[in-house]
């Protein structure tokens, strides 16, 4: 499991060194056109994608929008299974991502790095959410947009892997500190950030 | 449109506002129904609860051929809220912005909370919420589809009667909020406003209110001049079908209507003066009973050629009842006021009146007529002054999946 995580890097090959890679990304496209893909706006689904069908249940999944910098994307992930899943990590075309928590550090709560990544028991519901896990984007190459689609692709721990779409929300809400772990550098000045409304 | 009456069930809320989102609901509830511990907190009884009355719980349809919200039974409690588009707003964009308030919409109508809602406590008791979209001129001019327009959704010509402000006029997109609940009016207007912002700006809001919901069922609503106001509706039916909704055309004409909304200030003060059967005359009608002052109750035709002892007719010719008379169904407008009431001055001078909400399946042809009548030659004139005008196109609904402007912009 990943103690260390660069928020520099750019790829999620790259990002999620040192667990169970499984980076073909199946069914959204290469996860390499990082800088060129762009989300969906014009896709005629309606602004409340469910997920297709896959490791868990994925619902009422949402990304903040944002104009630049870090933004966050949430829901509710259900695992009807008998075993437990854990998500390793999160991907999608418009920016870097990492899997987030919240923790408290010196007296307040901050985000940070999960380590050993998003576990899901059997049978169980886990929410991400503002102020809880989720997924985060950690430098948007563009806009994106209230009313964007964005597909993401989560990787799961045996291997296996699962898209689904969320739609871009504006919220003002959950302006955590980011704490870095491990003395990793920021990829901003400041240690707090408010991603666009 | 009859509100269902099945009700909502406040423990599925907790799972199925969280979870549900098609058809992997029934696999999520069977996962919370078959454990029994923390993880699945729909499982576990509420301690204490507070119980609901059917008012709260009882649900519009949102998914339709028609909008909700024109048909259907006046709720209590209504706001009414104009956006202007900002500049960069276009079609695409359009299709972005009425995605997410369409979704707003679905949910909470039928009591769950929106996407990201941060009140989700508010929108569990949907009290028969209905969100009504309407399209300005504006709109199709920023989607560059002026041609798709309904030729009679343009500004109202100019009247003599009027004395409009624009902070009470136009408009490039419309939401009616409708419900029996206020704070479930306000949680909507809220949720709708945030989710407009990165699109356009906030034209004007009025908010409204009738009776409260089930004071008098099936009443005909009261305005603040004490009088009945609404008889003249067409009645349920084909009358109502023939009146409001646009029966063929092009997907995104059909099954829609016109709606205009006109802010009517109502003189308090100067109606004081009247009494009770200068009152009358200036409506024609009975103020108890809304009989018209040549009949007995409320929906009887009246007789504008009976004849007083005086040799007058019974029912002025300058009544506001002869002069917005309409026989044919296919002229007929659906008149959903609400009432306001404004704060008074200091020495007690109401702000008072009412927002008028028409809709028709043409203005031109419907609203038109009646509105010349009126200005040429009302009574009531002397104690109500238009202070605001808007008009929108009230686009067909959508089947679940889609949302509202589709049939149009996508």
């Amino acid at each position: 499991m990943p103690t260390s995580l660069s928020h520099r890097l750019v790829r999620p090959a790259v990002l999620l060194t040192g667990v169970v890679l499984a980076v073909s990304v199946a069914g959204c496209g290469s996860s390499d056109d990082a800088t060129t893909a762009a989300p969906s706006p014009s896709a005629s689904a309606p602004a409340s994608p469910s997920a297709e069908a896959g490791v868990l249940g994925i619902q009422d999944p949402w990304v903040k929008a944002a104009d630049e910098g870090m933004t966050a994307a949430f829901g509710t992930l259900v695992n009807s299974s008998a075993a437990d899943v854990t998500i390793t990590g999160a991907s999608t075309t418009v920016s870097p991502m990492e899997l987030h928590e919240m923790a408290m550090k010196d007296g307040k709560m901050v985000m940070q790095a999960k380590a050993g990544g998003v576990v899901i028991k059997a049978g169980s519901e886990h929410k991400l959410e503002p102020g809880g896990d989720h997924l985060m984007l950690m430098n948007l190459a563009q806009p994106v947009r209230a009313g964007d689609e964005l597909t993401f692709t989560l990787t799961f721990a045996d291997g296996r892997t699962q898209t689904f779409t969320a739609v871009a929300k504006p919220f003002t809400g959950a302006q955590e500190s980011y704490a870095p772990g491990h003395g990793e550098p920021m990829p901003h000045t400041s240690t707090s950030h408010s991603p666009a409304p | 449109m009859t509100p269902s009456s099945r009700p909502v069930s406040r423990r599925g809320l907790l799972t199925g506002g969280a979870l549900a989102a098609g058809g992997t609901l029934v696999g999520a509830a069977a996962v919370a129904a078959t454990r029994g511990d923390a993880s699945a907190p729909a499982s576990t009884p509420a301690p204490g609860r507070v119980p609901v009355a059917a008012l709260g719980e009882a649900i519009e349809p949102f998914h339709g051929e028609r909008q909700a919200g024109v048909a259907t039974e006046p709720q209590a409690h209504a706001a009414f809220v104009a956006f202007t588009l900002r500049p960069d707003t276009d079609r695409a964009a359009l299709g972005r912005l009425l995605r997410l308030l369409s979704d707003d919409a679905a949910r909470l109508t039928q009591g769950r909370p929106a996407l990201a809602d941060t009140e989700p406590e508010l929108g569990l008791l949907p009290a028969r919420l209905t969100v009504t979209f309407g399209f300005g001129p504006g709109l199709y001019a920023a989607a560059g589809l002026d041609e798709r327009r309904p030729p009679s959704v343009v500004d109202l010509p100019p009247f003599s009667i009027d004395r409009l402000r624009p902070a009470w006029s136009g408009g490039d997109l419309l939401v009616q909020i409708c419900a029996d609940d206020p704070i479930t009016v306000a949680h909507t207007q809220r949720v709708l406003i945030k989710d407009s912002r990165p699109f356009a700006t906030v034209r004007w809001v009025q908010q409204g209110f009738r009776r409260a919901a089930g004071a008098e069922p099936g009443r005909t609503q009261r305005n603040l001049f004490g009088q009945l106001d609404g008889t003249a509706n067409p009645k349920p039916g084909t009358p109502l079908e023939t009146a409001v909704w646009v029966p063929a055309g092009p997907d995104w004409l059909r099954h829609g209507s016109t709606l205009v909304v006109r802010r009517i200030s109502m003189n308090l003060e100067t109606w004081d003066l009247l009494g009770r059967t200068d009152r009358e005359l200036a409506i024609g009608r009975r103020l108890g009973t809304g009989a018209p002052l040549t009949g007995d109750a409320e929906h009887d035709e009246p007789d504008f050629a009976a004849l007083g002892p005086d040799g007058l007719t019974v029912i002025p010719d300058f009544s506001h009842l002869t002069r917005a008379h309409v026989t044919d169904d296919r002229f007929r407008i659906l008149r959903r006021p609400y009432n306001y009431d404004g704060v008074p001055t200091a020495d007690g001078t109401a702000d008072s009146g009412l927002i008028f909400a028409s809709y028709q399946a043409d203005i031109a042809t419907q609203f038109l007529p009646i509105q010349r009548r009126l200005a040429e030659r009302d009574l009531l004139n002397e104690w109500v002054t238009p202070i605001g005008s808007a008009v929108f196109a009230v686009p067909p609904g959508c089947p679940e999946g889609g949302w509202v402007g589709q049939q149009l912009l996508d």
